[in-house]
């Protein structure tokens, strides 16, 4: 395959900290391998500002394999850069041309504050979680799998809700700065399980109340989120979300 | 948890747009039924009768109260969540994601502004005139005296600008329902992709149809097509 090196120009949003303003900086990244990872290029251009004595610009990633949700960065406009169904930890710099001006911006959400630059704080979403995204279970010999039989479109189900790696994405995406798709999520792969059912209820009520004390938005329904999602979790999601909380709030003593 | 923290969150905001946006709906086909009595090529004989059944028997005059309750409702907690929503987001993008979604969805509430202000002129052409300051009274064949909102339309709908703004909040309604109808199921909790897929395409036709049917009174009466 030819191999080409790009010469790119990057606007690069950088803040020192949560409590200044932050300013777009420009910087121009030269031969750069198409085949590189957009993060590697960010390894290239931080490696020279550390020569030159400047600070590098801080972002998140981690496994850099597409699993762990950690990568973010808003970029050219759209979360994850322009491809679909992708993390920006597997965007390769064969996306962009030579000579592309490339943006890069942080997720932007009152419920994600920015640490630094281009890194912005998710423990929002750890927090979601905690109350209410797991299964209490006695600890103790695990019990036989087997004995507990799931209908098989259930578990295919729940398994592509369970895709959701807790990016932020769809915040990014949305123009409500709303976490329901990662809610709807986090809800209906425990909901659509029999290990789900005893706390199905509290679940979703304890959920919805910490993502609203968190500050994310109401959903509308313009399915932003779902493009912008890496894993591809449905909108239909959000459907069964409201189904939930429907259904428990109205039931609930 | 109360029903007021439940209809207060932000799942339950959206439960009320969703069950309000429905009953409008629904009341949409009731108005564009009756209306469409104009068609009857009857010099208004049929559109006066159904008018004088909606205004004098007491189920529709209760529904009617219903109606006002649920469209302020509708409109206050729409504009509500509009302006929450957008303080959610302090800094904004330098380049905008538009791909993801369509226009239309995204502006729920400017189509709602314009719905806003063409609900307050047509108030004004119609309802005022028929439950406050009166219309003249003419003869049903049947000997049964009745408000002639069939004249009260002929005449309205003799400026070509009134013409122009009814199409043009046909239009906004048609695109407010292109979103909403399929949204509001989905808000109210429709994820069987089946169902969801039939509730798309019946309100994608809906979309079309209702507002067409709206838009061609007032086209029909400014070109004389009943008279
Ligand atoms: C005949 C009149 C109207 C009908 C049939 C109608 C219908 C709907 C429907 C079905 C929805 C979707 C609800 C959902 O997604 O759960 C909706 C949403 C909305 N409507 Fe209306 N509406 C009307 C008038 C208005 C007016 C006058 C306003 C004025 C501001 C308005 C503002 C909104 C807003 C802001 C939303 C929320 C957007 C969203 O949830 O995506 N609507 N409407
Ligand atoms: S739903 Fe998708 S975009 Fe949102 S957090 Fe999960 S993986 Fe990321
Ligand atoms: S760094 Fe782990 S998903 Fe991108």
């Amino acid at each position: 395959m030819a191999h080409n090196n790009l010469n790119l120009k990057l606007k690069v949003w950088r803040q020192k900290n949560a409590n200044t303003t932050g300013a777009f900086v420009k910087y121009d990244v030269n031969d750069i391998s198409d085949e590189m990872s957009f993060l590697e290029m960010l390894d290239v251009l931080n490696e020279k500002l550390i020569v030159t004595g400047e600070e590098p610009i801080a972002f998140d990633h981690d496994c850099r394999e597409g699993i762990c949700g950690m990568c973010s960065l808003y970029i050219d406009g759209k979360p994850h850069g322009p491809w679909e169904a992708n993390t920006t930890c597997q965007l390769h710099m064969r996306a962009f041309k030579d000579g592309d001006t490339i943006t890069i911006e942080p997720w932007r959400s009152n419920a994600f504050p920015i640490v630094k630059d281009l890194t912005v704080d998710r423990g929002a979403f750890d927090r979601i979680i905690q109350a209410g995204g797991y299964v209490s279970v006695n600890t103790g010999n695990a019990v036989d799998g087997n004995s507990l039989p799931i209908n098989k479109d259930n578990a295919d189900a729940s398994f592509a809700a369970a895709m959701c790696i807790g990016c932020g994405a769809c915040v990014a995406a949305c123009k409500n700065s709303s976490a329901m798709l990662f809610l709807s999520a986090k809800v209906s792969h425990l909901a659509l399980l029999p290990q789900g059912e005893p706390e199905r209820k509290s679940r979703v009520l304890n959920m919805v109340a910490q993502m609203d004390k968190e500050g994310f938005g109401s959903c509308t329904n313009t399915g932003a989120c779902e493009a912008a999602c890496p894993k591809e979790i449905s909108i239909a999601n959000i459907a069964r979300l409201n189904k939930e909380y429907l259904r428990a709030g109205l039931t609930a003593e | 948890m109360t029903f007021k923290q439940m209809f207060t969150s932000s799942v339950g905001k959206k439960l009320i747009m969703g069950f309000t946006g429905i009953f409008l709906v629904l009341f949409l086909v009731v108005h564009a039924g009756l209306n469409a009595c104009i068609w009857a090529m009857d010099g208004g004989v049929m559109f006066n009768r159904a008018g004088h059944f909606m205004g004098s028997n007491v189920v529709p005059r209760i529904l009617e109260v219903g109606l006002f309750f649920f469209i302020f409702l509708h409109i206050i907690q729409g504009y509500m969540l509009t302006l929450q929503n957008r303080s959610k987001r302090a800094v904004g993008y330098a380049v905008n994601y538009s791909k993801g979604s369509k226009w239309y969805s995204r502006s729920m509430a400017i189509l709602g502004t314009i719905l806003l202000m063409f609900f307050v002129i047509h108030w004004k052409h119609f309802w005022v005139p028929s439950r406050i300051t009166g219309v003249e009274e003419i003869k049903l064949p049947n000997g049964v005296e009745v408000h002639n909102l069939y004249a009260v339309m002929q005449e309205t709908f003799q400026n070509i600008w009134v013409v122009v703004f009814y199409v043009v909040s046909c239009i906004s309604l048609a695109y407010h329902l292109a979103h909403g109808f399929q949204s509001a199921f989905k808000t109210i909790g429709v994820h069987n992709k089946r169902y969801h897929a039939m509730i798309s395409c019946i309100g994608y036709g809906f979309a079309i149809i209702i507002p067409l049917a709206f838009a061609m009174m007032p086209i029909s009466f400014y070109l004389h097509w009943v008279n």
